[in-house]
Formats: structure tokens, sequence, C-alpha cells
């Protein structure tokens, strides 16, 4: 039996099997719509409005800047709290105990996490295609660079939520430090306004990071250049967000299996019981 | 319910290396200022069933998680299946069955999809000696959870997640098992089903087993050796009944004379009654006599380590199975 192809089949069997355990989980799958759904209602106040000297609908504006925001959010968030969970319950442990389990297990996490951005992507464009003008004509030409965006997006993302995931050791607080700046981020990365309506200063703290990148990319793909006025520099800037996204994915990719690796060692059953006996507490 | 439902071959031929299927020598651990294992030495023959004893904090779970790679020990020497569990590879690994002392993992998975799942990591392993995994349908009804099969885990009991568990750790037939307080939360009956399930996996294939338990009876019940771990050190080694007959108070006769009751423990039991008959003869009814049970012999052993004369209990118990 070939190995490789073995560890493959099986990372992806693992990613499949948490996908549809999350499908029956009631709880996850609110969480998922209600997000999904605040969106779309959100975006719904917007459409039927142009932005402002062009013919592009509002929401249509809008809603790449809402599919970067959850990928980042899915990519980072989502991946730290699983990983510091499942640090917390045995699932990491359990890997450790299988022959290649390490490895089955982190390619699972990312098919789980790539399965997780595309499926929020999809809810949110499918509506999107009949409610918002200009979408789907503006998906007809740009969809591969969309795609495009959302994968360097995503493996710019997920390594990072492994690093996050593999720092705090309660998943509570993950959550708190996590989330609070990556929606702090979301609100000056140009995603509800035009980043240009920003004080300078600022604009350059939300090119560091990665949602402004992604929500730039996501736009070029969708929005005809008649919305260029709002992006700085009056460009798409391919380059410079594959530049940016590229610099963020290497340098997760090289801290990520360190860490993991790392924190995979440290744990021991003797953690994952004092941390159970420790959540009994809290409840 | 037969364990070598695909064949496996039988004991003789699953055992591939001759030497001991674990071997520590002076094995320490340190966190910080503290002295968790303090010179500890093991030996394991294949196909042994060791029982690790012990009061909480006594070292056991560290012990069993060192030789399972878990752990990095501070000193010491520890071979298990030929390697050193710190560097032990993957297909190391696979030859190895684990059951820790808590695990909540896939609790929104199902019950069947998680254990094939975990089976199917085993497939590049297999030999013809130990075909790997084993039939995860067989397995689930050997550990009784059939009926579970499309349950999610988290809506099992304690009981049946702890069956689920070591399922796990024997689905790849491993060659050496490790089980950390397997037995918590079983009922009467799936504790003597588990009983007899670690019996067969020792006598049909040849399994190592290392397990911790609580229980003295299930000790008693399962173990070739007996391990008693205080503070870091073994202090006692030996079979149920030679534990017993060494440590303790001999045996506790128990007699009626007169209408009365009496209870005396002695330490030879057999000269006490000879003794006792001679002076009071027909007098004597009811007698009873019992031999310190392992039971004795641990507490014994606990209360003297706890009423701080550990040094000497230690130093009393050293001869015991040399």
């Amino acid at each position: 039996m070939n190995r490789t192809a073995h560890l493959l089949r099986q990372g992806w069997a693992s990613g499949g099997l948490a996908l549809m355990a999350s499908l029956r989980s009631v709880q996850e799958m609110l969480g998922t719509v209600a997000f999904v759904a605040a969106f779309c209602v959100g975006l719904s106040f917007m459409r039927g409005r142009a932005v402002e000297g062009t013919s592009v609908d509002a929401a249509t504006a809008a809603l790449p800047g809402v599919l970067g925001l959850s990928v980042v959010f899915t990519g980072v968030v989502a991946t730290a709290m699983v990983l510091a969970t499942e640090r917390e319950d045995g699932t990491l442990l359990r890997a450790k105990a299988l022959p290649d389990g390490i490895t089955v297990y982190l390619i699972g996490k990312i098919v789980y996490a790539a399965a997780l951005v595309l499926t929020t992507v999809a809810l949110l464009v499918l509506p999107g295609l009949f409610l918002f003008d200009g979408l789907a004509a503006g998906l007809a030409r740009g969809w591969p660079l969309l795609l495009g965006v959302l994968l360097l997006g995503m493996v710019a993302t997920i390594p990072f939520g492994a690093v996050l995931g593999s720092l705090f050791d309660n998943p509570r607080l993950v959550n708190a430090v996590g989330a609070v700046p990556i929606f702090a981020l979301t609100g000056i990365s140009g995603i509800f306004f035009p980043i240009t309506a920003l004080p300078e200063w600022l604009q350059w703290i939300a090119q560091a990071f990665p949602v402004y990148w992604v929500g730039l990319g996501l736009r070029s793909a969708v929005l005809p250049d008649s919305m260029l006025s709002a992006e700085i520099g009056e460009s798409w800037r391919h380059l410079e967000t594959m530049g940016a996204l590229g610099a963020w994915a290497v340098l997760g990719l090289v801290l990520a299996p360190w860490l993991l690796r790392r924190t995979a060692r440290r744990v021991s059953g003797a953690n994952v019981e004092k941390a159970r006996q420790k959540a009994m507490q809290r409840v | 319910m037969a364990l070598t439902d695909d064949g496996a071959a039988p004991v003789a031929a699953a055992l591939t290396n001759a030497g001991p299927a674990i071997e520590a020598r002076g094995l320490r651990m340190r966190y910080g200022d503290d002295d968790v294992l303090k010179d500890v030495d093991l030996t394991a023959a294949p196909g042994e069933v060791i029982v690790l004893l012990g009061p909480n904090g006594a070292g056991k779970t560290t012990t069993i998680e060192i030789l399972e790679g878990f752990r990095m020990r501070s000193a010491g020497e520890v071979s298990v299946l030929g390697a050193d569990p710190a560097v032990g590879g993957e297909s190391w690994r696979a030859r190895l069955g684990v059951v820790l002392q808590s695990w909540r993992d896939h609790g929104n998975w199902r019950v069947r999809e998680m254990l094939a799942h975990f089976a199917a990591h085993y497939a590049p392993f297999s030999t013809a000696d130990r075909p790997r995994p084993r039939d995860v349908d067989a397995l689930l009804e050997t550990v009784g959870l059939s009926g579970h099969a499309r349950a999610k885990v988290s809506s099992l009991s304690g009981g049946e997640r702890r069956r689920l568990d070591v399922a796990v750790g024997i689905v790849g037939r491993p060659e050496l098992l490790f089980l950390d307080e397997p037995t918590a939360g079983f009922d009467p009956l799936a504790r003597r089903d588990f009983h007899d399930l670690v019996h067969r996996l020792a006598d049909e294939e040849g399994t190592t087993v290392l397990l911790t338990t609580h229980d003295l009876d299930e000790a008693e019940k399962l173990a070739d050796r007996i391990l008693i771990l205080a503070d870091g050190r073994i202090v006692a080694e030996g079979s149920a009944e030679e534990l017993a007959r060494r440590v303790g108070t001999g045996s506790e006769v128990r007699w009626t004379q007169d209408g009365q009751r009496f209870v005396h423990a002695a330490p030879d039991g057999t000269a006490f009654v000879r003794e006792l008959l001679e002076q009071h003869g027909d007098a004597v009814t009811g007698l009873e006599v019992q031999r310190a049970s392992l039971e004795d012999a641990y507490m014994e052993m606990v209360a003297r380590h706890e009423s701080g004369r550990t040094a000497e209990a230690a130093a009393a118990l050293e001869g015991i199975g040399r």
C-alpha cells in the first residue's frame, strides 16, 4: 500500500467526517447560519442604491468584503478555537496515539477549514446572485480570480489560526483574544466603507494584515473598474495582494508545523484529565 | 466473540522479537524540584499481564506515559518493543495500543465511523502475523457496543465511552497494550467481560499488557505480576499471592466459643489454630481461617506510607519478589 496516498486519503476522510459531524450538530450549524443570515440581511438593506459616482449596486460592492471577513474569521478564529478545544479534550492526544495520527489530523484540519470557508462563501454568494445587481455579471468574468484569492486567503490564514490555537491553553481565551482584534481589524479594512475614507496611519495598519488584502482581491474579482476610485492608488494592486498574502502564508507555514509539533509533544493524558476537571468546575 | 476473527496467527508466531516487551532501568522523572519517579526498574516479558497499583500521585500515569512515548523522562534507560519511546517512529507506534485515563474527543462523531476511521490508520502496518486492523464490527460486538454503532460518541454513558476507548486501543492488534484505569465507570458485567478480554488478548494473541487500576480485586484477577508504586518508587513486586503472603498480617482467624464470636489476627494461622484446638477442643465451633489478601497487603503498605514512614515501608518491602 502506498503510504503517502493512504495518508492523504485518511486526512481527507478525517476532514470529511469532521464536516459531517458539524453538519449534524445543531449548535454549530446555527452559528454558521446566523453568521451568514446576519450578513445577508445587512447587505439587503444596502441593495438598490448605487455607490456614489458609479452604477454599481452598494450590496454587490460590499459583498467581497464580507466574503473576505468570513475567510479570515474561519481561517484564524475557527481554526484556533478548534485546535485549543481539541488539545483540551484529548483529540490531539488521540492523534498522537495512532500511527501517522498527527499527519492525518493536520491534513484533516486543513480539509475541514477549507470546506467550512467554501461553504460559507457559497451560502453568501448563491443568494447574492439573485438579490444583488451586477454580482452575476461580475462573477461570470472574475470567478477564477475569486477562487484563486479564496485559496490564497485560506493558505495565508489557516496556519495562523493554528499558531494562535497552540499559543493559548484555554479555548475561551482564544475567542476573546482572537475574535476581538479580528473584528476591530475588519472595521478598518475597507469592508463596510472604502478604506480611503480613513486616516492614512489606519490605512497602513490595515494593509499589514490579510483581511484587507483578501477583501481587495475579492473586490477585484467581482467589481468593475469603475469602483477603483475607492481604492488606495486607484488600482486593484494584484501583485501587492499576492505578495502580502504570500508573505503571511509563508510565515504561517513555517511557524505552524513547528508550534504544533511542540504543542503535541507537551500534551499528555494528565493534562487532559486536569482540563476535564477544570471544565467541570466551570459548569 | 472470538478475537481471532480474521485469522490472526497463534501466539508463538505473533511475537517476532524475543527480548522483553518493556525494559526500564533507573527511570526518573522530575518536575521542577519535585521527583515524581525515583529510580523505577520495570521489565515485562512478551505476553505478560502486569498491573501497576498505588495511591493517587504515586507516579503510575507518569510511568505509563513515559513508556508510551507521550512524555520525556528526566533520566534512565527505557526500551519498549526494542525502541526508545522518546524517538519511536510511526511503525513502532502501530504496534502499541494506548488507553488513557480520560478521553472526551470526537464527541460529535458516530461510534462506528470513529472506530473505523481510527482502524484505517493501521492498515499500512499490517503484517502476516498480525493482520491490522481488526474487523471493526466484530470488535464492536466484542466490547458490547454493536447496538450503539450509529450513536453519537457524546451520547454514550461513562462506561460505554470507556469500552469504546478500549476498542480503539486494541483495534490495531497491538503487541503491547497500555491501559490507564480502564475499568473506571464499568458495571460489574462490563468489568467481567473486560477481564475476559484481557485474558484472551494475552493468551490468544500474546499481547503484553500493562495496566493501572485502583481495584485490587481486578489486579488479583488479571495480573501475572503486580507492582506497587508508592512515592515514585516500586516498593513491592510479585504475584497477588506472593504479596499477600509476605506483607500484611498473616491470617485472620474467627471462631465461636461459649456463644461468643472471636476474631484474632495471627502471623501464623495454622499454628494458632492448632493451639486453639488443643486448648479448647470441642468448645470451638464455626472456625474460619482467612489468609491475608492482596487488599490487606496493599492497605498495610499504604498505611505505612501515609503515616510518614515511607522509608521504613520501602525498606521493609524491599525484599519482596526478589
